[in-house]
């Protein structure tokens, strides 16, 4: 069922933030998590939890190879592990690690990445995650989410922290706008579709949740109908929302803060190959590396706001029949 | 809990493992012979003397943890496995075949208990952190060992790792070092020299100890000495030879990663009566 609320989509909390303020709340309910960092706690923002749990916090230094395969000791032995650290850091020079000390022996470690995309702004590049979802899925029985919002951060931390397994949730340095009321519900695996429309669907995760809304609200005007759907959980995905969308609309565009190579949108253009093939366009990061300025000035030089999303539904909806 | 066994006993059951070492690399026409024959008073020592593990309850969660971060030495790991009734005997000559458990390398997935899966060089001593970490954590008496080669010191991650089990005071970790100078493309020396290595695990903050990797009562000394030391995680730096007990593999690089033919295991069984 549709959220169809109007969206007032005020600003809210980053999602990094958001996961700390969780993980300090699981941290009061459950003895047994665990939290690793790599010497970035004030950015991850799990110093709210090293303040409140000092014993269960394990600061690992500026190593994220060992940080992972601690984690990973650390679950072996009975634990519900977090680590975490920038998403580049943890994902790349962690990656080894994630597919042979987690992935393979189906390890239960949560790897939270914070300061996700290319919203990060004046660091640049080097500190910019546009690939880790590609990675997160390249890694059997891994689940991979990326919320929309503070709302969604919380609840679907929680749920990682619950699911039996290795997760990967990926997070934003950037305030975010307020997508969801609160007391939203969200379950692992079951996208949610926020607004009904029946021309285009949009698809999208992170960030671009709601650039999709303002998207929607642009082309609304323009009597095109398109329908938004936020994938928060990137693996598994939710085919049977796929496929619906494609059967109901014929046209899907797939909107992210990631590489186009590698992200939701191939793997979505995979369920719609298989299930209902149909027109579809993909909004995220063409082949490059970003470069250092505002969030704000990046989103726009780099194609990532509501006028791109809708430029390319209007594309999409043009090539139908 | 378990009567302990002679230095006769235990000779003799390193005798036995060297044999199935052979046998079974030999039969599966791969592996890696000469660091799985370094490592057999190593493992001999801890899982029949040493380590608090008892076969008939796999998941007692005050067991010992061990890990072989070195995974290409898997043929000695399951042999003693199998010595010590985990898993079947009479299957080790399946080794590296479609559907045994006894896989290439350590596989949690076909042996379930297996404490890590390994194979992938550096990742052992961080693991068995975790699980160091988790005890200390819960105040449980279980202690954690990591067998580590010496050609896999020279990844990074140990370092960091060594970086880690000092700042932290893991005391509750021993780190052996199969110190048998052979890796893959020669000598230790002549690919990546890691001397001096006492000094580095010393300087790294460690309880170093050296000892004759294939006299067990060294062995059974320096694991003793680790178990009191406290403030600090615990080295044993255990000088081995490579292909040790089989004259033809002795100190021969050729052997690191490569199976006896028929001949040789024929010869190499004689040589271990």
């Amino acid at each position: 069922m549709p959220v169809n609320t109007r969206f007032e989509l005020k600003t809210g909390m980053a999602t990094r933030e958001a996961f700390g303020k969780a993980l300090a709340a699981l941290g009061r309910e459950n003895p047994n998590i665990v939290v690793c960092d790599a010497d970035l706690s004030k950015s991850t923002y799990t110093s709210l939890f090293a303040k409140e749990f000092p014993e269960r916090f394990f600061s690992c230094g500026i190593a994220e190879a060992n940080m992972v395969g601690i984690g990973a000791g650390l679950a072996s032995a009975g634990k519900i592990a977090f680590v975490s650290s920038f998403s580049c850091f943890v994902m790349n020079k962690g990656f080894e690690q994630l597919r042979v000390a987690v992935a393979y022996p189906n390890c239960n470690v949560k790897v939270v990445g914070t300061h996700s995309g290319i919203s990060i702004g004046e660091d640049g590049p080097s500190q910019m995650s546009v690939e880790d979802l590609a990675l997160a899925c390249a890694l059997p029985g891994f689940t991979v989410i990326s919320p929309a919002d503070e709302v969604a951060t919380m609840a679907l931390i929680r749920a990682a922290a619950a699911h039996a397994g290795p997760v990967f949730v990926r997070t934003g340095r950037a305030k975010c706008p307020i997508v969801y009321p609160a007391g939203q519900q969200f379950e692992i695996g079951r996208a949610i579709e926020l607004i009904e429309g029946k021309d285009v669907a949009i698809i999208a995760h992170g960030l671009m949740v709601a650039e999709a809304i303002r998207a929607h609200e642009t082309l609304e005007a323009e009597g095109v109908s398109a329908r938004v759907i936020d994938m928060h959980t990137i693996k598994p995905l939710d085919r049977d929302m796929i496929a619906q969308a494609a059967a109901e609309t014929g046209a899907i565009v797939v909107a992210e803060e990631h590489l186009v190579d590698g992200g939701l949108g191939v793997r979505v253009a995979q369920v719609v190959a298989e299930t209902s093939p149909c027109v579809m366009e993909f909004v995220g990061i063409q082949n490059t590396y970003a470069e250092s300025a505002t969030p704000e000035q990046l989103l726009d030089k780099y194609g990532l706001l509501a006028r791109d999303v809708a430029a390319a539904a209007r594309r999409a909806v043009g090539r139908k029949k | 809990m378990k009567p302990s066994k002679s230095l006769e006993e235990l000779q003799a059951i390193a005798k036995r493992i060297r044999r199935e070492i052979v046998e079974m690399i030999g039969a599966a026409k791969s592996g890696h012979p000469g660091g799985s024959l370094s490592a057999v008073e190593i493992l001999t020592t801890l899982f029949f003397d040493c380590l608090r593990h008892d076969p008939s309850n796999p998941a007692w969660e005050d067991r010992d943890r061990f890990i072989l971060s070195k995974g290409h030495a898997a043929p000695v790991l399951y042999s003693v496995l199998a010595e010590a009734g985990y898993t079947p005997k009479d299957k080790l000559n399946t080794l590296r075949k479609l559907g045994s458990p006894y896989q290439g390398h350590p596989d949690k997935r076909f042996i379930p208990v297996l404490e890590a899966s390994t194979g992938s060089l550096g990742q052992g001593l961080s693991i068995g952190l975790g699980m160091a970490l988790a005890a200390r954590l819960d105040g449980r008496p279980f202690r954690t060992y990591v067998v580590l080669g010496d050609g896999e010191i020279q990844e990074g991650q140990i370092w960091e790792a060594a970086m880690f089990a000092a700042f932290h005071k893991v005391d509750n970790i021993v780190a052996i070092v199969d110190y048998n100078r052979i890796q893959l493309d020669g000598f230790v020396k002549d690919i990546m020299e890691i001397e001096p290595l006492a000094d580095k695990w010393r300087g790294f903050g460690w309880h170093t100890i050296e000892c004759d990797g294939h006299s067990i009562p060294a062995l059974q000394a320096a694991f003793a000495d680790a178990a009191a030391t406290k403030g600090k995680p615990t080295v044993v730096i255990a000088h081995t030879v490579k292909g040790k007990g089989v004259s033809f593999m002795e100190n021969n690089p050729k052997f690191h990663g490569t199976a006896p033919t028929p001949a040789e295991v024929e010869l190499a069984l004689k040589e271990l009566q």
